[in-house]
């Protein structure tokens, strides 16, 4: 036997424990029961998920320019399969079975006991994705896997395994969804990933929740040697509530992690969502940058940067935006250098869009609505470094699918 | 009253910001395919002109009107003034985070141009990636602007000292450029016209102005020859334009 019963022992001292951030959700109040899915074989013939919707999240159900696909409705996988070789796409329940080394990866980064959501996706039924990036692997188009809640009242939980063996690549595109009709649901992710060697992992995730939706991802990165960790998380669907605050830990030396957050929060939403770096190891690299815009809602945006060894290099950049009345944002970057010989910076400005920048656009011809919109989607547009083309121009379009909707 | 050929015609228009009135009673009438300048000494209400011409609200019209093509166009807005033929080159314009040359210029030219092609004229097709004016040299600045204007292709082109902080080997190059600008080439044909500031009347040397206007203290003192008027400045000083009946 594994260490389940440990597992297990913890999870169950943890089940009121509340989170460190964010509002406290009564785990009481959803629902647990789901109708199981249908497994298909081909991506396209997935029923029960209108495509525009996936689409919206950036999951492309033609499957073209996609080196696999995972699927999973409520806690049905739907669909999962890997087009190209060098890379391994299971349900993380099922990968545990097939593989006894798995377990040495399942809750190590992320503890189990964290607090009372994580303990929850354990205790409870999950599902969830293992990626798995061969030594030396380098897919050319990325693993897309899409998260969806149909259930009203229902509890998604979520625990995601990423590995990208040494000298591998891994490019993952993830779109967390729900139906329009939900009036309250609760999606629970965890995600552990686990970057070797010189491997590399660029994550591109869109939440596209409902109002309704409360939502407590749980990540943690860990980084080896000369590894490299991309995240780019874009929100700007309304949400009730969601609190995030993925951690990397870069353990080798050279290893380098980058968080890029766009977050807008329109009226009803709270957010409280961070990112943060441990670098623990020489000639380390780590950079934060979020972008955070209020239509009304509330947006807490945290950063946290902490240098516990000489010769690293980290930067944190916060910027909010300001658009109604009601709204608020609260920047709150944090740095924490433990040694000298260390280099750790950050800015964060919040406010409204300048008056000028408004009248210069609209001096060259646009209303002062589209001027508005144009600067808008200009404080959005953030360059992320290390992202292949493809990946870009995915962002951009997605960006652009989530701006239109937003704006 | 405005003529066929009138394009801009200012009829005693009194200008205030921020509840302080800057430019009193100006009248002048720029026709189809002239160029103005604009002297005056720092302070007089030179670029408060420019901006009301533009119609920026920080800039008040409290009397008189601004007609643009037989039109008046006292109450409307910048973008609707730039929709009718009216451009301004800024003397410092904003940056605007995340928005890109590249784009600015297909903003102006509704995408309907070769902006590589312009770009590169204008020696700066290396910098249409960049967030436009962001980190942008003084001459740099110049060309992003003249690159948007030649792009937007106004009939009435404002320009706010398109020489300051420009060095001679640009100047030359923003000199060329707003002769384009203003078709300073096609004389009989020539439609566009222009109403440029300019402190040191360098820009004479590669535009040739057709009339010359200096502002004092918010009013218009004189109208005339502009060599004649940069003449008399560079000898004298403002102070005779001041005290100068003629």
């Amino acid at each position: 036997m594994h260490a389940l019963g440990e597992i297990n022992e913890r999870a169950r001292a943890a089940v009121d424990k509340p989170a460190a951030y964010g509002s406290d959700i009564d785990l009481g109040q959803f629902g647990c029961e789901a109708q199981e899915c249908a497994y298909v074989e081909r991506l396209e013939d997935i029923e029960d998920l209108d495509a525009d919707e996936l689409a919206r999240s950036g999951v492309d159900v033609s499957g073209e320019e996609r080196s696999g696909s995972f699927v999973q409705v409520d806690n049905t996988i739907v669909h999962r399969k890997a087009l190209e070789k060098g890379v391994e796409i299971l349900g993380t329940r099922e990968a545990l079975e097939r593989y006894d080394w798995l377990w040495d990866y399942f809750w190590k980064a992320v503890p189990v006991d964290t607090d009372k959501y994580t303990a929850d996706v354990e205790l409870n039924p999950y599902e969830g994705y293992f990626l798995h990036a061969l030594p030396g692997s380098r897919t050319i188009y990325p693993l897309q896997a899409c998260l969806y809640i149909k259930e009203p009242r229902f509890v998604q939980r979520v625990h995601n395994i990423i590995i990208a063996e040494e000298n591998s690549e891994l490019h993952i595109i993830t779109g967390c969804a729900s139906e329009h009709e939900i009036d309250m649901a609760l999606h629970l992710g965890v995600s552990e990933f686990y970057v070797k060697k010189n491997a590399k992992i660029t994550f591109t995730m869109v939440h596209n929740w409902v109002p309704g939706m409360d939502v407590r991802p749980r990540s943690t990165v860990e980084v080896e040697e000369g590894g490299l960790f991309l995240s780019n998380y874009i929100v700007m669907e309304p949400v009730r509530s969601l609190q995030s605050y993925p951690t990397a830990r870069l353990s080798g030396r050279g290893a380098t992690a980058r968080f890029n957050s766009v977050l807008v929060a329109q009226p009803g939403s709270e957010m409280d969502v961070g990112s943060r770096v441990i670098l623990s190891a020489p000639e380390c690299n780590a950079e934060i940058i979020s972008r955070a815009i209020t239509q009304g809602g509330d947006i807490v945006a945290r950063g946290h940067l902490r240098g516990e060894v000489k010769d690293i290099k980290a930067h944190l950049e916060c910027r909010g935006l300001i658009m109604d009345e009601g709204g608020s944002i609260y920047a709150i970057p944090e740095l924490e250098g433990m040694v000298p010989d260390i280099d750790m910076s950050h800015e964060a400005a919040v406010g409204k869009i300048a008056q000028e920048e408004i009248e210069y656009l609209m001096a060259r011809g646009l209303s002062e609505e589209e001027a508005t919109s144009t600067i808008v989607r200009g404080f959005l547009n953030v360059k992320i470094e290390g992202l292949p083309p493809l990946l870009e121009r995915e962002m951009q379009k997605m960006m652009e699918i989530s701006e239109e909707s937003a704006f | 009253m405005a003529t066929k050929q009138d394009m801009l015609d200012l009829e005693g228009i009194s200008v205030e910001v921020e509840g302080k009135e800057i430019l009193r009673d100006i009248s002048f009438t720029i026709s189809c395919g002239e160029t103005h300048v604009l002297f005056g000494p720092n302070g007089s209400g030179k670029t408060t002109l420019l901006m009301a011409i533009m119609g920026f609200p920080r800039y008040k019209v409290t009397s008189g009107r601004i007609r643009f093509a037989g039109e008046d166009i006292t109450d409307l807005h910048p973008d609707q003034r730039a929709g009718k033929g009216i451009g301004i080159m800024f003397q410092r314009p904003p940056t605007v985070q995340g928005v890109s040359l590249q784009q600015m210029v297909s903003i102006c030219s509704h995408d309907t141009l070769d902006v590589e092609g312009l770009a590169e004229e204008l020696n700066m097709d290396r910098f249409l990636d960049r967030d436009v004016n962001s980190g942008f040299s003084g001459g740099e600045i110049k060309r992003s602007e003249l690159l948007q204007l030649i792009a937007q292709g106004p009939d009435m082109v404002l320009l706010d000292e398109p020489e300051s902080g420009v060095d001679m080997e640009n100047l030359q190059v923003v000199g060329k450029a707003i002769r384009r600008l203003l078709q300073k080439d096609l004389h009989r044909k020539r439609m566009r016209c222009g109403l440029i500031i300019t402190h040191t009347g360098y820009i004479l040397d590669y535009v040739e102005a057709d009339v010359g206007h200096v502002l004092c203290e918010g009013s218009l003192v004189c109208s005339g020859n502009p060599r004649e008027q940069i003449e008399g400045i560079r000898k004298y000083g403002f102070e005779e334009c001041m005290t100068c009946t003629r």
